[in-house]
């Protein structure tokens, strides 16, 4: 089905982000339980959590530029606003979880290593009681951040399987848009 | 595939036709699938399994909750001075702090037990535990402790052994069928615990040498990596502790005596490298290194000044053992990576909790420099 689609370097930047941050989930949730592996999950862990702080950023602003194309038309009143609800709480949990941890660190006073001897500087003043409190947030906001991913998958196959309504394509078709065999 | 039209519809395909049902189906199974995979890589589906998490747990359930405290080695004291590098590591690591030159250094001294007001015991494990700062950054952190080898390989025998050695609540004394059947299970343990009770231990902090016991890689900068040992070998003298400390001592003899030590004088400790050949165990902690091997010492510690912990001092540093700068790597020994995962939990559970003073405080210090009469009113 061809309809309206997302310019090609916001679908670019969309599915790279998608791999990146379900692997970010699952290196979290997994590097926390293991012992064996803890160390080089994390040396992953931090790196690719700034990728993603920077990317998202990346994205906002071609989203300026190059908005996206609209819902369908006949799409009810409620899962339009749940639609455009869920896609600010994805961006907002994509800049907070790796800004907090981020800062989560900076608090701890631990050093932010990127890779060999790339650093980032802290941006918090230690204290460990505010490293606690980011820590735990972190966690929770991670965690929301893999509900409203489940949900979003959900909407997403949804839009494919049953609503057949062009908009999964819009996102997922490597081939043309509207107009295009 | 034809879509049934929906009389309401796309968005509401009432009554569903079979390709809608398959839809939400296969929506259905894509999600549990998807959530399912999170939950077992979070470990959910193996609660047998042994994680950072279990291990701190069981701290807590052998030691109680010391809130604020480190879950091991809770009772140290923090003292601050500099590294300095002579150049000779610079060889064998690239590392900042190995150049020619000097960096500050934030240390800690402790005993390596889980209660934070036991009294001094002279058969305990001492430790110092170390954060060198150069100034561009890449901070180094380094946990020792001043045995030869470490008793457990990983940390399976680790807490198998804390729970085999824990006091019994019946008796007070820690069971010795039980021990008797970990040391079975362990001969590695068995054979390490000879070496550490062959050893005398050192009257106190100030004349102890501290063992880094893990292997590390140092990488040198043509990225020649070699399997490395370190410790902190002691210039006071040592001197045995024999016999055993009478039980009427004070109970915070070992660190009254360090404190006493430095107003005498600043400590040193020369860092001296133990360059492991091809073949040494740099994966088992328990495994001694043949005797011989190439040492180089690469510079000086100077200690200078105690602190009571307190906030934004060695209290609130995780000494983490992989906090490594580039050019030192951690070798393929399993604890070290346990050790971090551990420390972490440990570091954020003391790091939210409400702080007790600890019960080593040493009095305020006094300026080095100036000479000060003094004051008389201090406790
Ligand atoms: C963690 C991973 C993901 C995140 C954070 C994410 C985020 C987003 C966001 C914010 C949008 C709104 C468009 C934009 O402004 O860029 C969007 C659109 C979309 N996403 Fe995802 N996405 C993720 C994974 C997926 C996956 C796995 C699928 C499909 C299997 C998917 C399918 C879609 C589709 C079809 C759209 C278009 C919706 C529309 O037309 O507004 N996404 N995604
Ligand atoms: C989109 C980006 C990120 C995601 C999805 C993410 C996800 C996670 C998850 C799921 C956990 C496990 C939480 C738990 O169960 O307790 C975690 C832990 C952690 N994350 Fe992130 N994270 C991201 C970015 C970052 C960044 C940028 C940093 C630091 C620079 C970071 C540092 C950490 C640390 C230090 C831990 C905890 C390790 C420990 O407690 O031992 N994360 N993260
Ligand atoms: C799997 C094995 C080990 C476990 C589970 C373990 C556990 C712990 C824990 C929970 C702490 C407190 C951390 C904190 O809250 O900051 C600690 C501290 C310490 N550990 Fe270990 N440890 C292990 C192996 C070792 C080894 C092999 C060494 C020796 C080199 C060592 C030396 C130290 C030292 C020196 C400290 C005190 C650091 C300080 O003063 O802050 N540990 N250990």
């Amino acid at each position: 089905m061809n309809g309206p689609r997302f310019p090609v370097l916001s679908r670019l930047l969309h599915w790279l982000m998608a791999l990146m941050i379900l692997a970010m989930l699952f290196i979290g949730i997994g590097m926390v339980s293991s012992l064996g592996d803890y160390h080089w999950l994390l040396s992953i862990h931090r790196p690719l959590g700034i990728a993603i702080l920077v990317l998202v950023a990346v994205r906002l602003a071609n989203r300026q530029i190059n908005p996206p194309p609209p819902l369908p038309a006949d799409m009810p009143a409620p899962l339009r606003v749940a639609a455009h609800a869920s896609h600010i709480v994805l961006y907002g949990l994509m800049f907070a979880v790796p800004l907090v941890g981020w800062a989560m660190l900076s608090a701890a006073r631990a050093p932010i290593v990127l890779y060999g001897t790339l650093e980032l500087p802290p941006i918090l003043p230690q204290d460990v009681m505010v490293y606690a409190w980011l820590r735990e947030a972190h966690t929770v906001l991670a965690l929301a951040l893999f509900a409203v991913f489940l949900l979003h998958l959900a909407a997403a196959l949804l839009h494919a399987l049953v609503f057949r309504d062009g908009v999964w394509g819009s996102m997922a078709s490597p081939r043309g848009g509207r107009g295009t065999a | 595939m034809t879509l049934k039209k929906s009389a309401h519809g796309r968005y509401w395909p009432w009554p569903p036709g079979p390709g809608v049902l398959a839809g939400l189906g296969a929506t259905g199974l894509v999600i549990a699938g998807v959530a399912g995979a999170f939950a077992y890589t979070g470990g959910l589906l193996s609660p047998g399994a042994l994680t950072q998490t279990r291990i701190i747990d069981r701290f807590q359930a052998i030691n109680g909750v010391h809130p604020g405290f480190r879950r091991n080695h809770a009772k140290g004291v923090c003292v601050t001075g500099t590294f300095a590098s002579n150049g000779l590591g610079a060889r064998l690591s690239r590392a900042a702090v190995f150049a020619p030159g000097s960096v500050p250094v934030i240390g800690r001294f402790a005993v390596g037990i889980g209660k934070p007001f036991l009294p001094d015991n002279g058969t305990e494990v001492r430790s110092l535990a170390l954060s060198f700062r150069p100034a561009g950054g890449e901070e180094w952190r380094t946990g020792m402790n001043d045995i030869p080898v470490f008793p457990v390989k990983d940390a399976e025998g680790f807490y198998a052994l804390m729970a085999a050695s824990a006091a019994d609540p019946g008796t007070g004394k820690p069971d010795p069928a039980r021990m008797k059947d970990f040391l079975a299970a362990h001969p590695e343990t068995a054979r390490a615990l000879a070496l550490i009770r062959a050893r005398p231990f050192s009257t106190g902090f100030a004349n102890a040498s501290y063992n880094g016991l893990d292997a590390f890689r140092f990488v040198d900068a043509a990225g020649r990596s070699t399997p490395v040992r370190w410790s902190m070998v002691a210039l006071d003298p040592f001197v045995a502790q024999t016999p055993p400390p009478a039980g009427a001592r004070d109970p915070n003899y070992l660190f009254d005596d360090l404190v006493a030590r430095l107003d005498a004088g600043p400590l040193r400790y020369r860092f001296v490298v133990t360059v492991g050949q091809p073949g040494d165990p740099t994966g088992d902690a328990t495994l001694p290194w043949p005797a011989g091997r190439q040492q180089v010492d690469a510079g000086t510690l100077t200690l200078d000044h105690v602190e009571a912990e307190g906030p934004g001092n060695c209290r609130d540093i995780n000494y983490d053992p992989l906090v490594l700068p580039d050019g030192i790597a951690a070798s393929d020994d399993p604890l070290l990576s346990a050790r971090s995962a551990a420390y972490s939990v440990s570091f954020t559970r003391r790091a939210g909790e409400p702080k007790t003073p600890s019960e080593v405080q040493p009095p305020p210090a006094r300026p080095a420099a100036a000479d000060l009469p003094k004051t008389g009113g201090e406790p």
